[in-house]
């Protein structure tokens, strides 16, 4: 490994430079701020070098890794995401009485699966990304198991997720070995390499079909969501958050990776796998968040359908099979970034608001009520996000259902897209109804939540920064199109 | 410019009002009133670049009095592309003075919350003033959405005992169809693009668009579902009855006087212009559904006890009207159904602000618990009963201007829709002097809790507009027709199927 290969892996190794600075720091002084602003200061250094090294060109780093703008722009979003969810963290825990410190070191473990895992071309490094990024997540979703009465459900969301995980990597490994098998090569353009292909190509369907299945538990996928309203009521508000945009865009991200490298549009038997998981997925998704009176566990949900609504542009992708100068490969780009901007948002506001009251943080609908009117401010942005979920003009939620729509129109894709209205008429229940408890009057006058100054000040920059950055995204979406066209043209 | 300048000083009066709010409620309704003169100001240079240009019968007069295109989304073609013709400018006037009178009716009734319901208010306005004037196709579904959002707060927040319920349904519908009308835009940008090699999503350039085919009538029939959801038409008026009755007074003048407006301006717009032939195709099954509308909801109006649901249903009515005088796609009846527009916009005004009135000196709404008020307040009943006399059409007055030119129309291209939707004209006497009979007229009910307060200056100043308005509708239709006909008669041009041009 040369100078030039170090320098193109700098983003990753501050992201893991700061877990171990991080370590070392504890083992001397446990100082949430201090800890919290070292986190801060070396996530949004590994920001700025990988943005700033997008042009640089493809550099394969060890047979393992490729840095390429792709990996650039996505491992910057990875890192946005995960300094979003240090710094809505600090006031939360602030306000939690477990130890707080080594939350950080997780979370930085964390992204450094997500930012591996987007930049693996390698069958090997994509499970080393993503058993980091899981593995870290138990830890994270459990994090808060002995403070207060809600310590048997996060407890229950921890072993659920773990017990999940590990399901879905046996999926994994053995799809990767059936296609080790039959391409006799661990890379992910596994079909573009002239050894091998003894065997029949069952395996290689069969092989293709475990490891989707692999992600389609990390994605949620219907069939494969089970897990995901337990462990969003279960972890911590700022996990959530993470987890939901975090974990997510990362595995999506290698999934586009994967799916343009090894060119699936040869195997018809997978391509109507995945128009049936989409269509399972917007419908019960939508379906099932209908139900609930249950903040997390409906924003669980709605993330279900929402990864559905991804899977349109992810299905026209792979039938038009030119990528870089597609506009489906680009929708699903451009959904995942205003996809995570608005779920951080909620989940930014929900756990200011846990930490005033941990009474919130259960996401009991009922303690929302008439938020409109006791935090103005909080409430406002809450709306934002989710008129941005609802696919309001003006948010960056628009403009990702609007990508998808093109896709899909573009693809003629008029099943699903006839399931993604219906799926996005059926949301507008769930969401108009979180908005109606909020703007609602509450019976008794209840007092206003104490607040502590500083931390406040703190997780609202962060708030107000988010619930700005939805609103021009969906103003003015050509720089992020612009991104997204950067990072695909390098595929 | 002038429209992104009205635009602006609305919601610049809106944010104004908000942040004025805590400290002083009649501060923020004054900020609400600038912000609302200013629009008003901007407005005037249009409206004589409008007269200027009127065609005077000839229809020479160039169409496009102001437009201007900024560029937005390189990537897809998409501009800020503004463009007001005299159709526009009539309904952009409406807008800012149905917008008056609703700021006046929130003068005494909106006493909670004022800085955030002025913002929800002008908001609203600016969202329809944005409709009426965007010919960027993407542009318009952005203001079509956003009008939506401080209206559903505007019932949210200050409506009345049912406020959720009306809300979610309200918004519901209008989004759920709107949906609709997203797929059917996007596809029709797709065709255009494989047509001509352009990405546009500009009303101009997708006029050239040949949707002669079975997917331009799937097309047609999305956006046609967004407009009548809007307009409303039965069967989809579901929604109308329960937002009317919940939404406070001003925010009832609102939806009846504009919201529904945008509704009728889309169909006129877009459907004949982009989808002429599949349009044309259509029209025997929009034209029954008008005449159902005109009839079934009159029926409908008849049989309800709220006043506001009443009212709301007499809308859906006059609504229906609107349709035929579409589809029937004639100078003459087009003409009839701008000026249906307006009048039914000024005279549900009046008659929501009123019913806003009784309710307000009498806490009800139930036309069985009220009874024998015009002794008491007779000034007001007086006017009551003028927009219940302009309303069921009474000749001199702008409804039976509107009425009476679609139905001339309709008959030209279906004499038999015509003929039925006429009995429409006898239904409407019927349930517009119910309102007379059991309410104003009689002996007061035992439970009657009348405060006998009469009308009070501001409250007559803001009525005697809309009979103003009326009268002058109903006398002189050629002062708005003239504004028009350029406009109009390029739309109706442009609608045409290929071959039927001229």
């Amino acid at each position: 490994m040369d100078l030039i290969q170090l320098l193109a892996l700098m983003p990753l190794l501050i992201v893991g430079g700061v877990s171990i600075v991080l370590m070392l720091l504890i083992a001397f002084v446990r100082n949430h701020a201090l800890t919290c602003f070292v986190t801060c200061i070396g996530l949004l250094a590994a920001m700025l070098t990988s943005i700033n090294t997008i042009g640089d060109g493809i550099i394969q780093v060890t047979p393992l890794l490729v840095m390429d703008d792709f990996t650039r722009v996505f491992c910057a979003l990875m890192i946005g995401i995960s300094l979003a969810a240090s710094w809505m963290a600090y006031t939360y825990m602030e306000a939690s009485d477990e130890i707080r410190e080594e939350y950080y070191i997780l979370l930085a473990l964390a992204a450094l699966g997500g930012c591996v895992l987007i930049a693996s071309n390698h069958f090997a490094s994509m499970f080393i990304g993503i058993e980091l990024l899981s593995v870290s997540l138990f830890a994270m979703v459990g994090y808060m198991v002995h403070g207060g009465k809600s310590s048997d459900i996060t407890l229950e969301g921890g072993v659920k997720y773990m017990i999940m995980s590990g399901v879905s990597s046996s999926f994994l490994l053995f799809g990767v070995a059936l296609i080790y098998a039959y391409a006799g090569i661990l890379t992910i353009d596994f079909l573009a390499a002239p050894a091998g292909a003894t065997l029949s190509q069952g395996y290689l369907i069969v092989g293709t079909s475990m490891l989707i299945i692999g992600l389609a538990f990390k994605l949620s996928w219907v069939p494969f969501h089970m897990w995901t309203p337990d462990v969003y009521q279960g972890a911590p508000a700022p996990v959530t958050g993470f987890l939901a945009s975090g974990a997510k865009i990362a595995v999506f991200a290698f999934l586009i990776r994967f799916l343009i490298a090894s060119g699936p549009d040869r195997i018809d038997l997978l391509l109507a796998g995945l128009t049936i998981m989409a269509v399972l997925s917007m419908l019960l998704g939508n379906l099932m968040a209908l139900l609930q009176s249950n903040l997390k566990r409906l924003l669980a949900y709605s993330s279900v359908a929402h990864m559905g609504y991804m899977m349109v542009a992810l299905i026209a992708a792979i039938k038009t099979g030119n990528i870089s100068e597609d506009v489906a490969a680009e929708a699903i780009g451009v959904y995942m970034v205003a996809y995570a901007l608005m779920t951080l948002l909620a989940f930014a506001v929900l756990s200011r608001l846990a930490a005033l009251n941990s009474e919130y943080e259960t996401g009991n609908i009922e303690m929302y009520g008439g938020l409109l009117y006791r935090h103005p401010w909080m409430a406002t942005c809450m709306f934002v996000a989710f008129l941005g979920l609802i696919g309001m003009p003006l948010t960056a939620g628009f403009i990702g259902k609007y990508y998808l729509m093109l896709a899909g129109v573009d693809q003629q894709l008029w099943t699903l897209l006839w399931v993604l209205v219906a799926g996005s008429a059926l949301g507008l229940y769930y969401y108009l109804k979180v908005i109606l408890v909020m703007c609602k009057e509450s019976q008794d006058d209840a007092p206003a939540e104490l607040e502590t100054p500083v931390a406040s000040g703190f997780s609202g920059v962060l708030i107000s920064g988010l619930c700005l950055m939805v609103l021009y995204v969906g103003i003015y979406p050509t720089p992020v199109i612009d991104w997204i066209q950067l990072a695909l043209a390098s595929l | 410019m002038q429209v992104i300048g009205i635009i602006v000083s609305l919601m610049a009066g809106g944010l104004l009002a908000m942040a004025l709010g805590p400290k002083s409620a009649q501060a923020s309704r004054l900020a609400a009133l600038a912000g609302l003169a200013v629009a008003t100001i901007l407005f005037f240079p249009l409206l004589m670049l409008a007269i200027s240009e009127t065609g005077s019968g000839t229809g020479a007069g160039a169409v496009w009095l102001s437009q201007i295109s900024i560029e937005w989304i390189p990537r897809f073609g998409i501009r800020l592309l503004f463009a007001v013709d005299g159709i526009a400018v009539i309904l952009i006037g409406l807008t800012l003075l149905l917008g008056y009178i609703s700021l006046l009716s929130a003068w005494s009734e909106i006493t909670k919350r004022c800085g955030f319901f002025y913002f929800c208010l002008l908001f609203t306005l600016a969202g329809v003033v944005g409709v009426f004037s965007a010919l960027d196709l993407f542009l318009f579904f952005v203001f079509w959405e956003v009008m939506l959002i401080p209206m559903f707060l505007i019932i949210t927040v200050w409506g009345h005992e049912n406020r959720y319920y009306a809300a979610l349904k309200f918004f519901i519908y209008t989004q759920a169809s709107s949906l609709l009308m997203l797929l059917s835009m996007l596809v029709l940008v797709h065709m255009h693009w494989q047509q001509s090699g352009t990405i546009s999503f500009s009303w101009f350039d997708l006029l050239e668009t040949d949707t002669s085919g079975r997917l331009g009538f799937w097309l047609m029939l999305g956006f046609f579902v967004a407009f009548v959801v809007k307009l409303p038409g039965i069967p989809v008026h579901n929604w109308l009855p329960d937002a009317h009755t919940q939404a406070p007074t001003p925010g009832s003048i609102l939806l009846a006087g504009i919201l529904l407006k945008t509704g009728a301006y889309g169909l006129l717009r877009f459907i004949f212009p982009l989808f002429p032939e599949a349009a044309l195709e259509f029209t025997p099954i929009a034209m029954t559904l008008g005449v159902i509308s005109v009839l079934y909801a009159a029926k409908l109006a008849f049989a309800q006890n709220d006043i506001k649901r009443l009212i709301a249903y007499a809308s859906i009515s006059h609504m229906g009207f609107v349709t035929l005088g579409i589809f029937a796609w004639n100078a003459i009846s087009l003409q009839g159904t701008l000026v249906q527009i307006v009048a039914h916009g000024l005279s549900s005004a009046g008659l929501f602000a009123i019913a806003g009135l009784i309710q307000q000196r009498t806490h009800t709404r139930a036309l069985d618990e009220l009874g024998g008020l015009w002794p008491q307040v007779p000034r007001l009943s007086a006017l009551m009963m003028f927009f219940a006399i302009a309303a069921l059409g009474l000749p001199g007055l702008g409804n039976f201007v509107g009425e009476f030119m679609i139905l001339l129309g309709t008959f030209q291209t279906s004499p038999i829709a015509a003929v039925v939707a006429a009995l429409g004209m006898v239904l409407a006497p019927v349930y517009a002097l119910i309102i007379m009979q059991k309410a104003f007229f009689g002996t007061p009910s035992a439970d009657a809790k009348s405060t006998s307060v009469d009308l009070v200056p501001h409250e007559i100043f803001m009525l005697a507009i809309l009979v103003v308005g009326l009268i002058i509708l109903g006398f002189w239709p050629g002062l708005l027709t003239n504004l028009s006909e350029p406009g109009m008669l390029d739309l109706m041009r442009n609608g045409l199927p290929a071959g039927q041009g001229g």
